[in-house]
């Protein structure tokens, strides 16, 4: 990839030491059903573990949509919620940041809000900001439970993706895109590649997935990815108990075997 | 009806309830819980329409809400106590089975019934009792996975409440999702409870927009705003149409003023003073267990529930101050909802300066939340075990209790394991 580090960094002067990474968490009060809001503060926390200074900024509406930040966090939320966060986003930066080369992280209805379409509360379809090659219909039962996936070679990430996920959406793939993982356990996008269920979709630096939990509470692996395009190298390891406690107990309970 | 067909139902319902409370009986013999709802199952199964048969001639209050139903019915149940004899349910047994177990073990058909109805059921409730009175609290995120989204439940008991306009409600203005769905019915009395937490109302639930937001008034674009209310809550007092009144509640917390006040309102609808409610709430020290102090392996724990984040937003202030320790009880089954995610909605970061000890069937999200939180705890997934040393001496008798905030099943497993629910009722 190739970035110029003071377009995607914030050039110096502007207000922000060259090397923070800026962390957007977008309409958290929309797409914050799920405790996905945790997915920013894990991020600010495991950069500055790391000596890499990070900051949250929270954009609520009528906020503008800052263009030049690192990361942009989009989170699940109800159906109405949906509809009004794309539309306040459809004149926003987003797009902007995503030309910029931005890393999106976007969990279920931010998922799907990012792709071609999605079914509103009434179930007709609502443009969404066309940012991911992705769209989104109904399912005929909706999501709930456990969801385990193992991650594709779109990312360089070897460990199964856990999550709980709690959604409605069938998401289809299109060319421009590869599924984030494939489903061990659970609906993830409810559609197939190949032959297999697929879970999530990355193109380039967008990322969207169905874990909840939040994922990078359960994910420290996909966190430190994240983290990794932003700042151009892979993180040190970082080991905690805690996480690799929970780890081992939600891969059991989804029946996980290598 | 046909007189032969009436004898033969009402020869039916009386069957019914025989075969409930020998199944009930059965199945407290068996130590299987109390066995009323059990009871309550099994005169549903053989009677369908037992719950609107046995509220035929009695005037019936619902207590709906995400959080504080079960304490506003108690408060209710007490005020309205000072009136004459009422028929109430046992706190959490607030599912239909629950509600018909107790009216079929009440001697007649007249006397009062006070309700708390979990909020997914009251739409069918009320199909049964169409001209109940509803006391409405509050929709916030809770068990998504069983529930729904709070939108979703609005819209039905929005729905429910249109079918059936004989309805009295009371209910609370600062809730712009209970106000949507009373909004419908003509006869509201709007109460000025508060709802601190507004992460669930960011949408007009009418026509979708942003919500505005201004201090303690809401309103949107479409119409929908905060209505003026009758009985509001100002600090620790009550205002209403009758005066101005100190709250001197024995229960802790803003979130049990809030409580009280509906239960006033809803008690002034049934002819009950603010003077005679308030004396009856002041003997309410405990509701099913909660607040109470109780002793276990040679420490004292103050028994609270803390089972979503609105509720949890309320726990702070009610906690001992810093840097008492507290214990955490996090389960994730189906009475908690099955994704414990919502931790991550509670700003635990507040705990800062104490130590937390995670224990329940999912102490490692809680774990992992308190780790990004910088909060210091340690992890004890069984507490039967000998006490964490970190927590000195904590608890021990002769000092204040322990705090032990649990989510609903944890909650009752340590009322079980701590003597069980000893509630009067
Ligand atoms: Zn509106």
């Amino acid at each position: 990839m190739s970035v110029d580090p003071n377009l995607s960094r914030g050039a110096p002067g502007r207000g922000h030491p060259t090397s923070e990474v800026r962390i957007v968490t977008v309409f958290p009060t929309l797409l914050g059903t799920y405790g996905d809001g945790g997915n920013a503060h894990i991020l600010a926390v495991r950069a500055q573990a790391r000596g890499i200074p990070a900051s949250v900024i929270r954009v609520d509406p009528g906020d503008a949509v800052p263009v030049e930040a690192d990361l942009y966090l989009l989170g699940g939320g109800e159906d109405d919620a949906q509809v009004a966060a794309v539309e306040l986003l459809r004149p926003s930066a987003l797009p902007q940041a995503v030309e910029r080369d931005a890393v999106i992280f976007a969990v279920c209805a931010g998922f799907q809000l990012l792709g071609h379409e999605f079914p509103g509360a009434d179930g007709r379809p609502v443009a969404g900001l066309g940012l991911l090659d992705v769209t989104t219909t109904r399912l005929s039962r909706r999501a709930v439970g456990e969801l385990l996936a193992e991650p594709t070679d779109a990312t360089p990430l070897r460990e199964p993706l856990t999550g709980y996920e709690n959604h409605a959406g069938a998401t289809t793939l299109g060319a421009a895109v590869q599924p984030l993982g494939l489903v061990r356990a659970g609906v993830g996008n409810g559609t197939e590649r190949a032959g297999h269920l697929v879970e999530g979709a990355v193109q380039g630096r967008i990322l969207g997935t169905y874990l909840h939990g939040p994922a990078l509470a359960r994910n420290p692996e996909l966190a430190d990815h994240l983290l990794g395009l932003v700042v151009g190298r892979p993180l040190p390891p970082w080991p905690q108990p805690e996480i690799e406690a929970l780890r081992a107990e939600r891969l059991a309970a989804a029946g996980w075997r290598r | 009806m046909s007189p032969h067909s009436r004898v033969a139902s009402g020869l039916r319902l009386r069957t019914a309830i025989g075969l409930g409370a020998v199944a009930s009986s059965l199945s407290r013999a068996l130590r299987r819980g109390d066995g009323q709802v059990i009871g309550g199952r099994v005169v549903l199964s053989a009677c369908p329409d037992a719950f609107g048969r046995l509220t035929a001639r009695r005037h019936v209050t619902f207590v709906s809400a995400t959080n504080g139903k079960t304490t506003t019915t108690r408060l209710l149940a007490a005020a309205l106590r000072t009136a004459g004899p009422i028929v109430t349910n046992l706190s959490g047994a607030n599912m239909p089975a629950g509600m018909v177990s107790v009216l079929a073990r009440t001697p007649d058909s007249q006397t009062p019934a006070v309700f708390e109805a979990d909020e997914t059921y009251l739409p069918g409730l009320l199909a049964q009792t169409p001209s109940a009175t509803v006391v409405l609290g509050n929709l916030t995120r809770d068990q998504l996975d069983r529930v729904g989204e709070v939108a979703m439940v609005a819209r039905r008991w929005r729905t429910a409440f249109a079918d059936h306009p004989a309805l009295a409600a009371v209910a609370n203005a600062d809730d712009p999702h209970v106000v949507w769905a009373a909004s419908v019915l003509p006869d509201v009395v709007w109460v000025g409870a508060g709802q601190p937490w507004r992460a669930d109302a960011a949408c007009c639930p009418e026509c979708g927009a942003v919500l505005r937001f201004d201090d303690t008034d809401w309103s949107c674009g479409c119409g929908l705003r905060r209505p003026e209310p009758t009985w509001w809550l100002d600090g620790d007092h009550v205002a209403g149409p009758s005066g101005r009144y100190r709250l001197d509640l024995a229960l802790p917390g803003r979130a049990n003023r809030a409580n009280a006040v509906l239960a006033l309102a809803a008690a002034a609808r049934r002819g009950v003073t603010p003077e005679r409610a308030l004396a009856a709430f002041r003997e309410v020290a405990s509701v099913g267990g909660r607040y109470q102090v109780r002793e276990y392996a040679g420490r004292r724990l103050r028994l609270l529930l803390g089972k979503n984040p609105a509720g949890w937003v309320e726990m702070f202030d009610v906690l001992a101050p810093a840097p008492a320790p507290v214990i955490i009880a996090i389960n994730a089954r189906a009475a908690d909802g099955r994704d414990p995610s919502w931790l991550w909605d509670v700003p635990f970061e507040r705990l800062a300066g104490r130590l937390v000890v995670a224990t329940g069937e999912r102490c490692h999200d809680l774990a992992v939340r308190l780790l990004y939180a910088g909060v210091r705890h340690v992890v004890a997934a069984d507490l039967a075990a000998p006490w964490p040393q970190e927590l000195g001496d904590a608890g021990s008798p002769g000092g204040p209790p322990l705090d032990l905030v649990a989510t609903y099943t944890a909650f009752r497993d340590w009322l079980r394991r701590t003597g069980g629910d000893t509630d009067v009722r």
